[in-house]
């Protein structure tokens, strides 16, 4: 082997990092590559909503994951046993309150087909906003 | 078949210069690997379903004829909501994966690069040039949808790509690359040991060696020989030094050089010239310009072999070019549909490789992640299947 490689620095010196402090990992994490995006549904709008429910689905995974690895290091440590979580029937209480959030967290994920029914029952509520502003000009 | 599943990514080998998961980041990619796994083996094979069972007899029925190539298909497929909706869900996990991997190197970018010249100090097992020109295929996209590709460094010293690009690689893999998802390499090491035990490689030139995932086995398999590697991307080389530092193997050295220019390395200096999964990201022109300067430095007797994903050929159908092509639009791999047009055996004699020297065989990854759990049959996940197209040869005695 040849070794003639002009200013060739093995071991990669590294002192100073100038540029290492304006790494911006939330935002360069996203960067897109290059060349134009791909859409393969017929409407892209769709395909970008699909994006954001299959992040969404990863986050529920991990959430998972993490409830399991609580649920298994608490039984390790004899706090509890997941039989018991299989087992566990809420009192009256705990159900109320369960199922209160299950109700809330159902109305965030459907408010707005919530709203396109209300649009539908209240037309007179669905004046445009421009005309609104023209109106309450004359108010 | 039960449902196979992917083995967990704490499986992989955690090498000094990984870098650190925390137990979220660790799920997120063990869902997104299992994300993949369901996509390529239950939603997949539906375009084959629905190519064969619709979009071809509705094309057979309004042109009188089947698909003259690839691209006919895909204008038709394109229609079908089955494939939309397949390959909406592939790009979508690649760049969740993208994105994924990023957040945890970048936000640990100095650490890494400083955990990697640690492991360097007082080695010579890195040789980076200064000034070096990137070549342009290289420059022009975003290789797998990598932003920055294998070449970008946010700041001196940096590796967080190459990191990325280590600790990844298992979600888009499902795993089944092995625990230093090296797959391929020790394939082709073993494949080499078996196929020709008289054999003793003194230089081996690992061309496009990015990290030294498959290079490291070749080392290992051959101890007595000096393996070099050499890529274009100086975290790439970088981090691929430090891992194999952190991993014991000595016989090993990592040099920025561009292949179709190899000055470094003397006329004849090889004995065996190795590539692999490298050839479908270079260039048209590029391609010949390599071939002539393996057939440079390869010793007449030696060896030169490239894994690669299988050639487009007549037999093969045109539903599996199309969808084999896939990964060069959509997964921005743009070459490879051109390079697997090309013919093998043509591409040799450029090596020096006689066509009674020519050779091509299949290889399937030796993955240490196994454990018999997995019964060896693999759903076939065009261009994402752990299973290659060798080709090569002998260079001419004379």
């Amino acid at each position: 082997m040849k070794t003639e490689l002009s200013g060739s620095h093995a071991g990669g010196s590294i002192q100073g990092n100038p540029g290492a402090d304006a790494v911006n990992d939330i935002v360069m994490a996203g960067n897109k590559s290059k060349g134009g995006r791909p859409y393969f549904l017929e409407d892209p709008a769709v395909e970008r909503v699909l994006n954001i429910a299959m992040a969404i689905a990863t986050e529920v995974a991990v959430v998972h994951e993490r409830m399991d690895t609580i649920e298994r290091l608490l039984e390790s440590k004899g706090i509890l046993s997941r039989q018991d979580i299989e087992k566990y029937v809420p009192d009256e209480t705990a159900a109320e309150e369960r199922q209160g959030w299950h109700a809330r967290f159902s109305a965030r994920i459907l408010r707005i087909v919530q709203q396109e029914v209300e649009a539908v029952a209240h037309p007179e509520n669905n004046t445009p906003m421009r005309t609104i502003a023209d109106e309450i000009n004359e108010m | 078949m039960s449902y196979q599943l992917p083995p967990v990514w704490t499986e992989l080998k955690q090498h000094a210069v990984f870098p650190e998961f925390s137990h979220d980041e660790r799920a997120r990619y063990n869902f997104l690997a299992n994300l993949n796994r369901f996509v390529s083996t239950v939603i997949a094979p539906g375009n084959q379903l629905a190519y064969s069972r619709r979009v071809e007899p509705a094309f057979v029925k309004e042109h009188g004829r089947s698909f003259a190539d690839r691209f006919e298909v895909g204008e038709a497929m394109k229609k079908d909501p089955v494939y939309q909706m397949w390959a909406a869900l592939r790009r979508s996990t690649m760049e969740m994966r993208q994105q994924n991997g990023r957040a945890v190197v970048l936000r640990q970018a100095k650490e890494l690069a400083q955990k990697v010249a640690q492991e360097l100090e007082g080695t010579h097992l890195l040789q980076l040039q200064e000034n070096f020109q990137v070549p342009p295929y290289l420059t022009h996209v975003d290789n797998h949808l990598m932003p920055g590709s294998y070449h970008t460094e946010y700041f001196p010293g940096d590796v967080s790509n190459a990191a990325n690009y280590d600790s990844g690689l298992f979600v888009t893999s499902g795993g089944m690359l092995g625990s230093l998802t090296d797959g391929g390499g020790r394939a082709i090491a073993a494949w080499v040991k078996e196929t020709y035990p008289n054999f003793h490689p003194k230089q081996i030139l690992d061309i496009g060696c990015g990290l030294g995932h498959n290079t490291l086995p070749i080392a290992q398999a051959f101890p007595d020989a000096q393996v070099i590697g050499i890529d274009a991307g100086a975290p790439m080389l970088r981090y691929g030094a430090a891992r194999a530092h952190a991993l014991g193997i000595q016989n090993v050295t990592f040099i920025q050089a561009d292949a179709a220019n190899m000055q470094a390395f003397a006329n004849e200096q090889f004995d065996w010239v190795q590539t692999t999964m490298f050839l479908h990201e270079t260039g048209g022109k590029s391609i010949h310009t390599i071939f002539a300067e393996i057939n440079r430095v390869l010793k007449k007797g030696g060896l030169n072999l490239h894994i690669e994903q299988p050639q487009y050929t007549p037999e093969m159908s045109m539903y599996e070019q199309f969808m084999r092509d896939w990964d060069a639009y959509y997964n921005a791999e743009p070459y490879w549909g051109h390079m697997h047009d090309l013919q093998p055996q043509a591409l040799m004699e450029e090596a020096g490789v006689p066509k009674d020297k020519f050779m091509q065989v299949g290889v399937k990854a030796i993955n240490d992640l196994d454990k018999k759990k997995q019964d060896g049959k693999v759903t076939e996940d065009y261009g994402r299947s752990p299973i290659w197209n060798v080709f090569g040869g002998w260079k001419a005695e004379k």
